[in-house]
C-alpha cells in the first residue's frame, strides 16, 4: 500500500519545555501511513522528546496534535493506544515481576482494568516465532530474560496491538544482526499493509536499509524532511551534528606485540557460563570482546571487577596472581582497575545527584586524590565537551551522551591502570562516539590497558589492536590486526568456521 | 570546573522551625506561660530524648532503610543501666552508661548484618529483632518492672540544668554535632545518601556498602541507647515497654525534617527542627487539656498538614 | 510447573510449613483435634488473616499501610456500637462498618496519589487520626455486638469452622476473579515498575487509589471479625495488629519492594503467625520465654528466608531484589 494521503499524526508548531530546558522548539512534523520514517538526530536533540508526546506519555507546552487531521489530546498513554499509536520505548515498558504472558496481556486495547484478553498472547507468539523468539517462554518472569530476549517481546508486544502508527525508539539496540532482519521483515510487513512507522535508531546501515523517509532533529526542532538516498552519510551527519564528521575513528597505530602485560587471564571461567578464557591485556593496547549478546563477555568484565564469586583460573597482574573480591579492591591503587558498567542509568550514576557528587563517589576515600579538588576531573571534562548549566545539576538532566561523559570521568579521574568498558557508546550520538572514541585512543596511547566490550563491530574493527569473539562462555575466536573483519567477527559470533585466511573484505555497513 | 555552590539550608529544612515558633506563638495567646523561659527549657530537655533517638534514625532513613528496633533498644538499654547503677557495686555503676551504648551498638550490628549481609528488609528484620529483645526483657524481668535505679550520673545528665540549660539538651547537641563532623569530614555522610538513592551504583564505585549500612546501624543503636539512659535517668527507673510511645514520633520527626522515607535526600539540622516542632505540638496538645482522642486527631491531622506541605513546596521548587 | 514453583517458591514454601506446623499444634493439643479447638485457632487466624489481606493491597503497589490496626480500632468501635438490633439495623451496620474501612483507605489512598506523600509516613499520619476518632467513640472499652450474629460467624458450620469457609470464600470470591481482570494484573504492574505501568497504558493513579481502598474494605472487614470474636468495641488494639500484619505477609512470600506475592500467600503467613503462637501456649516452654522463642522464631524463619542470598555467585544480584 502506498503512501497515505492523509497525515495519521501530524504535530503542528509543537514545542515542549522542562523548567528552563527547552527539548522541542516550535515542531512542524506529519507522520503517514505506509511510510517508514526514521527520526535522526544527536541524543538531546529531541527525538525521545518527539516519540513520547506521539504515544502520549508527555503532553505539548505549546502547539498541538492532529490525529487523522482533527486536533487531540492525548490524555495518556492509554489515549494513544487507543487510537492505535503504539509505542516501542527504548526504556522497555515491559514490567519486570510479570511474566511475559501478563506482559502481553497489560494494558491491551480494550482491556483497561476489566477482563484480561487471552488472544492477544496468540497473536504476540506468532510474531515472536518470526523474530528468533519462539524460545521465549510465556511463563517466564521478564526479569529472568535478557536484554535481547526483552527487546523481543517489546517488539511482539506493540505489533499485536493493532498499530496504525507503530512507535519503535531504539527497539532493536540488543538484537543480533540476524534477528534485526527478521524484525525489519516484519515492520516493511507492517508498513505494506498501511501501518506507518516511526523509527529512531543510532545504527546508520539499520536506517539506510529500512526507512522510506528521513527527518533530521537538531537541538529541539526539526531540520529537515527527506526522502531516503537523497543524501549520503557525510552529509546526513553534517546535518544532525550542524558540523562536518569526517573520522567517525581516530586513527589506528601498530600495535607493539611485546608492550609490557598489564593483566592476563588464564583458564578463567565462572559457573555455568564462563569457561576457559585466556586473554592477555597489554599497556597501550585496546582490547575488544565481541560476540552475541550474552555469551560470557560481560562475565569477564565483571569477573576482573570483583563481582563474581567462585571464578576458576588465574588473573595474574605485575607478575603475581590477584584474587579480586570486591570493587574496592579492583580500584585499589594496587591493582588500579576501573569498569564502566553497561547500565549507566543504574549501575554507572546516582541520577538523582549532582554531576559533582556523581564525579567524587570513586575518589572518595582514596589516599592518593583529593575527591574534591574539581583539577583531577577538568581535563577529561574538557577532552570530552561535557555540556551542562554546572556541576550542581542532577545528572538526570543531561541526556544520555552527557551522563556517559559523567560515567567515564569519575573513573578516568582515578588514573587507572587498565579500564574494563561494557558497551559504552549503546545508545549514545555519533558526535559523543567519536569524542568517547578520540579519549579512549589517547588512553591508550598514554599506557592505560583498555578491555572494551562491544555489540557494535564497527568498534572492534576500527579501534581494538585485537578482538575476542565469545560464543556460549568461551572465546572462539581471536582476531588480530587485519584478520578484524565484519565477515570474521560475524563468523566466528555465530561460532562458523569462516576461511583462513580471512580476506580483508568490505568492511563499511 | 564551576565551582559548587555553598550549601544554602532549603526552605524545606527550615520548614520545622517555621512551625515550631508558630506552635509557640500560637500557644501563648491561649497560655501566656508557654513564652516563659521555664517551659521552653523544659521543652528542650523532653525534646532531647526524642533528639537522640531521631538522630540515629536519621542515618538509616538517610540509607533508604528504616529501624523498628528503637523501642526494644532504648528500652533494653535502660533496663541494662538501672540494673548495673542498682547494683551497689561501684565498679558496676560506672560501667552503667558505656554497658548501655554497647548494647545498643551491638544491636545496631546484628541489624546492619540482617539488612547488609543477609539483604532483608530492614522494616521486617528490625521488627523481628524488636520482638527478641522484647522477648529477652521479659524473660529477664519476669514482665514486671525491672528492679534497680538510675546511678547520680544518669540523673545529672537528664535533669540538672546549667546555667539555665538543660544538660540534656546539651547531651543532645554534643550527639549531633559530634556527627554532623563525622558525616562532613569523612565520606560517610555521602556513602549514606549516595546509597539511599541508588546502592547499586555506589557499590560498583568500589565504596564498601556493606561497612557504610553496619556503621549506621551501629551508630543509630548507640543513639537509642543514650536515649534510653537519659530516659532511664529523668524517670529514675526503667519499665516495660517505655520505648513504644517514641517510635512513630521518631520517624514523624525525621520525615517533618525534610528527610526523604526513601533515603538519599535529608540533613541532621531538618531533623532538630522535626523533633522541636513535634515535642513541641505534643506537649501544648496536653497542656490545652483536652482528651486523648482530640490529641490523637489534631496530630495526626497536622503531620498530615506538614506533609502536603512539603510536596506543595516541591511542586513549586 | 517448574516456573511456576520458581517464581512462587516463597508461597509455596509458606504453605509446607503451615501445613506442619498445624499438625504439630493438633497433634500437641491436649484436646487434640476437635472442631472446638479448630474453630478458636480459626477465628484467631482469620482475623489476623484480613489485617495481613489489608497490608497485602499496600505492599503489592509498593507501599506499606501502617493504619491497618487503627482503621481495625476505629470500625470494631462502630461495630460495637451499630451492629446490633434487628435484622436490618445490624446490616446497615455491617455496611456502615466497612464502608468506614473503605473510606479510611480512600484517604490513605487519596494521600498517597495526589498528595504524593509516600505511603509509609501518610499511614502513620492517618493511624494517628483514626485511633483518635476511634477513642472519640469509645474512651474506654465497651459496647456490644449481637451475640447471635457473633456465634454464627465465629463457630462451625457442620464442622467446618466458619472462619476457614470465609478464608476459602474471600479467596474463591474475591482473589481468583481479582487476578482475572487488568486490575489484578496492573497492582502488580505498578507495585513492580510504575513506569512500565504507566507507558503499557494502565490508569497507574486509579489502580493504586483501588488497591488502597481494598486494603480499607479488608482492615474493615478485620475490625468486623474483631467485633465478633470480642463482641466489645475497644480503640486499643491497634498497634500489635499493624506490625503483625506487616510480618504476616512477608513470612506469606510478600515482597515489601511491590510487585510480588499473592494474597493467598498473606493469608498462609497469618495463619502461620498465629499458629506459632498457639503451639507456644500449649508447648510447656515457661511462659516468660514465649515471647523471646516467638521473636526468634520469626527473626529465623526470615534469616532463613534471606539466606538465598549468600548463594548469589553474582554480587550485583544482590541489588534491587
Amino acid at each position: 500500500m502506498p503512501k497515505s494521503e492523509k497525515a495519521i499524526v501530524r504535530l503542528c508548531g509543537v514545542s515542549k519545555t522542562y523548567g528552563a530546558t527547552k527539548a522541542l522548539t516550535d515542531v512542524d512534523f506529519a507522520c503517514f501511513g505506509g511510510e517508514i520514517h526514521a527520526i535522526l538526530g544527536e541524543n538531546g536533540a529531541g527525538k525521545s522528546t518527539l516519540m513520547k508526546l506521539v504515544s502520549g506519555v508527555i503532553q505539548p507546552t505549546a502547539g498541538c496534535i492532529e490525529i487523522d487531521g482533527s486536533e487531540t489530546q492525548l490524555a495518556g498513554p492509554a489515549a494513544a493506544i487507543s487510537r492505535g499509536l503504539i509505542c516501542m520505548f527504548q526504556e522497555l515498558s515491559l514490567v519486570p515481576d510479570l511474566t511475559v504472558r501478563e506482559n502481553l496481556m497489560l494494558g491491551a486495547p480494550g482491556t483497561s482494568l476489566g477482563r484480561l484478553d487471552g488472544n492477544i498472547v496468540a497473536r504476540a507468539q506468532d510474531i515472536l516465532a518470526k523474530i528468533d523468539g519462539a524460545e521465549i517462554r510465556m511463563k517466564t518472569r521478564v526479569y529472568d530474560l535478557s536484554l535481547a530476549e526483552r527487546q523481543q517481546v517489546e517488539i511482539a508486544k506493540a505489533l499485536s496491538r493493532n498499530p496504525r502508527l507503530l512507535i519503535l525508539d531504539e527497539a532493536t539496540s540488543a538484537l543480533n544482526a540476524s534477528v534485526v532482519q527478521k524484525v525489519f521483515h516484519l515492520i516493511r510487513a507492517e508498513r505494506d499493509r498501511g501501518v506507518g512507522v516511526l523509527f529512531i535508531s543510532h545504527r546508520f546501515h539499520e536506517i539506510e536499509a529500512l526507512a522510506d523517509s528521513i527527518s533530521i532533529f537538531r537541538n529541539g526542532t526539526h531540520v529537515e524532511t527527506f526522502d531516503n538516498g537523497a543524501y549520503d552519510y557525510g552529509a546526513i551527519i553534517s546535518k544532525m551534528v550542524g558540523q562536518r564528521i569526517d573520522d567517525l575513528f581516530p586513527p589506528k597505530r601498530e600495535p607493539d606485540p611485546n608492550a609490557a602485560e598489564v593483566l592476563s587471564l588464564d583458564g578463567f571461567g565462572w559457573e555455568d557460563t564462563l569457561h576457559d578464557v585466556s586473554i592477555v591485556l597489554r599497556k597501550g593496547q585496546i582490547t575488544g570482546l565481541g560476540g552475541l549478546d550474552g555469551q560470557g563477555q560481560g562475565d569477564v568484565l565483571q569477573g576482573l571487577f570483583g563481582l563474581l564469586k567462585g571464578t576458576r583460573g588465574q588473573c595474574i597482574m605485575g607478575g603475581e596472581p590477584v584474587s579480586i573480591r570486591h570493587p574496592k579492591m579492583a580500584k585499589s591503587p594496587a591493582l588500579s582497575i576501573a569498569l564502566i558498567p553497561e547500565d549507566r542509568k543504574t549501575e554507572g550514576l546516582i541520577l538523582d545527584q549532582s554531576i559533582a557528587r556523581n564525579l567524587e563517589l570513586a575518589a572518595l576515600g582514596m589516599n592518593t586524590i583529593d575527591a574534591t579538588d574539581p583539577a583531577i576531573y577538568q581535563p577529561f571534562l574538557d577532552a570530552l565537551e561535557l555540556k551542562c548549566d554546572s556541576l550542581d545539576q542532577p545528572v538526570s538532566q543531561l541526556s544520555g551522551g552527557n551522563q556517559q561523559k559523567v560515567a567515564l570521568t569519575k573513573w578516568l579521574a582515578l588514573g587507572p591502570r587498565c579500564m574494563l568498558l561494557a558497551d559504552p557508546t549503546r545508545g549514545i550520538d555519533v558526535k559523543t562516539k567519536t569524542q568517547i572514541y578520540a579519549l579512549l585512543r589517547r588512553l591508550a596511547d598514554s599506557g592505560v590497558a583498555i578491555l572494551l566490550l562491544s555489540t557494535d563491530y564497527e568498534e572492534l574493527i576500527h579501534l581494538c589492536d585485537e578482538t575476542h569473539i565469545f560464543y556460549n562462555g568461551r572465546i572462539t575466536r581471536q582476531l588480530a590486526g587485519a584478520n578484524i573483519t565484519a565477515e570474521n567477527i560475524i563468523a566466528a559470533s555465530l561460532n562458523i568456521p569462516s576461511k583462513e585466511p580471512a580476506t580483508r573484505g568490505s568492511v563499511h555497513a | 570546573m564551576k565551582t559548587t555552590s555553598p550549601r544554602v539550608p532549603s526552605l524545606d529544612i527550615l520548614v520545622p522551625y517555621f512551625g515550631s515558633v508558630l506552635l509557640i506563638v500560637g500557644g501563648s495567646f491561649f497560655f501566656p506561660q508557654i513564652l516563659g523561659f521555664a517551659y521552653l527549657a523544659q521543652q528542650l530537655q523532653i525534646a532531647s530524648f526524642l533528639g537522640l533517638l531521631a538522630l540515629g534514625a536519621t542515618l538509616v532513613i538517610l540509607l533508604g532503610h528504616i529501624d523498628l528496633s528503637v523501642p526494644w533498644v532504648l528500652g533494653g538499654a535502660a533496663i541494662l543501666s538501672t540494673s548495673l547503677a542498682g547494683s551497689g557495686d561501684p565498679a558496676l555503676i560506672a560501667l552503667a552508661i558505656p554497658a548501655a551504648l554497647i548494647f545498643g551498638a551491638l544491636v545496631g550490628v546484628i541489624n546492619g548484618f540482617g539488612v547488609a549481609v543477609l539483604r532483608i528488609p530492614s522494616m521486617v528484620w528490625t521488627l523481628a529483632i524488636n520482638a527478641m529483645l522484647l522477648g529477652v526483657a521479659v524473660l529477664n524481668t519476669g514482665g514486671f518492672n525491672p528492679k534497680g535505679e538510675a546511678s547520680t550520673t544518669m540523673i545529672w545528665l537528664a535533669t540538672a540544668k546549667l546555667a539555665g540549660i538543660p544538660v540534656a539538651f546539651a547531651v543532645w547537641m554534643v550527639f549531633t554535632l559530634a556527627m554532623a563532623v563525622l558525616l562532613k569530614k569523612s565520606g560517610f555522610g555521602r556513602y549514606l545518601s549516595a546509597i539511599g538513592y541508588n546502592e547499586k551504583a555506589t557499590f560498583l564505585s568500589g565504596v564498601s556498602t556493606p561497612s557504610v549500612i553496619f556503621a549506621a546501624f551501629a551508630i543509630a543503636g548507640v543513639c537509642s541507647a543514650m536515649g534510653g539512659v537519659l530516659l532511664a535517668g529523668y524517670a529514675n527507673q526503667a519499665y516495660q515497654s517505655m520505648g513504644d510511645p517514641f517510635l512513630l514520633p521518631t520517624i514523624a520527626a525525621v520525615v517533618i525534617g525534610g528527610t526523604s522515607i526513601l533515603g538519599g535526600r535529608g540533613s541532621l539540622v531538618g531533623t532538630v527542627g522535626g523533633v522541636l516542632f513535634i515535642t513541641l505540638l505534643t506537649s501544648i496538645l496536653s497542656v490545652m487539656q483536652i482528651s486523648d482522642a482530640w490529641r490523637n486527631i489534631i496530630f495526626g491531622v497536622i503531620i498530615i498538614a506538614m506533609l502536603l506541605l512539603q510536596t506543595l513546596r516541591r511542586k513549586a521548587a | 510447573m517448574r516456573d511456576f514453583l520458581r517464581s512462587n517458591k516463597r508461597e509455596a514454601s509458606a504453605f509446607v510449613v503451615l501445613a506442619g506446623l498445624l499438625s504439630l499444634y493438633l497433634w500437641s493439643h491436649p484436646i487434640g483435634p476437635t472442631t472446638y479447638v479448630m474453630t478458636i485457632w480459626a477465628n484467631q487466624c482469620l482475623i489476623l488473616a484480613l489485617a495481613a489481606m489489608a497490608q497485602f493491597f499496600a505492599v503489592i503497589v509498593r507501599g506499606i499501610d501502617l493504619s491497618v490496626g487503627a482503621v481495625m480500632a476505629l470500625t470494631n468501635c462502630i461495630a460495637s456500637y451499630m451492629v446490633i438490633g434487628s435484622g436490618i439495623e445490624m446490616a446497615f451496620g455491617v455496611v456502615v462498618v466497612i464502608a468506614a474501612g473503605i473510606g479510611c483507605g480512600l484517604l490513605n489512598g487519596l494521600l498517597v496519589v495526589y498528595g504524593r506523600i509516600q505511603p509509609i509516613v501518610a499511614t502513620l499520619a492517618t493511624a494517628s487520626l483514626f485511633v483518635g476518632l476511634a477513642l472519640l467513640l469509645r474512651p474506654t472499652p465497651g459496647g456490644q455486638i449481637d451475640y447471635d450474629l457473633a456465634d454464627a460467624m465465629t463457630l462451625d458450620v457442620l464442622g467446618m469452622p466458619t472462619a476457614l469457609i470465609m478464608t476459602a470464600a474471600i479467596i474463591l470470591l474475591i482473589w481468583v476473579p481479582l487476578r482475572r481482570t487488568g486490575l489484578g494484573l496492573g497492582l502488580y504492574a505498578v507495585g513492580s515498575s510504575e513506569q512500565a505501568a504507566f507507558q503499557s497504558g494502565m490508569p497507574v493513579a486509579k489502580i493504586k487509589l483501588a488497591s488502597f481502598a481494598m486494603g480499607g474494605f479488608f482492615a474493615g472487614l478485620a475490625g468486623l471479625y474483631f467485633s465478633f470474636v470480642t463482641t466489645t468495641g475497644d480503640a486499643g488494639i491497634g498497634p500489635n495488629f499493624t506490625l503483625n500484619s506487616i510480618a504476616a505477609v512477608v513470612l506469606g512470600g510478600v515482597a515489601l519492594r511491590g510487585g510480588i506475592g499473592t494474597l493467598t500467600g498473606a493469608i498462609a503467613g497469618a495463619f502461620i503467625l498465629k499458629t506459632i503462637g498457639a503451639l507456644m501456649f500449649f508447648s510447656g516452654l515457661p511462659p516468660l520465654a514465649q515471647p523471646f522463642i516467638e521473636g526468634l522464631i520469626l527473626a529465623g524463619a526470615i534469616a532463613i528466608g534471606g539466606a538465598d542470598i549468600l548463594r548469589i555467585k553474582n554480587r550485583l544480584e544482590a541489588f534491587g531484589r
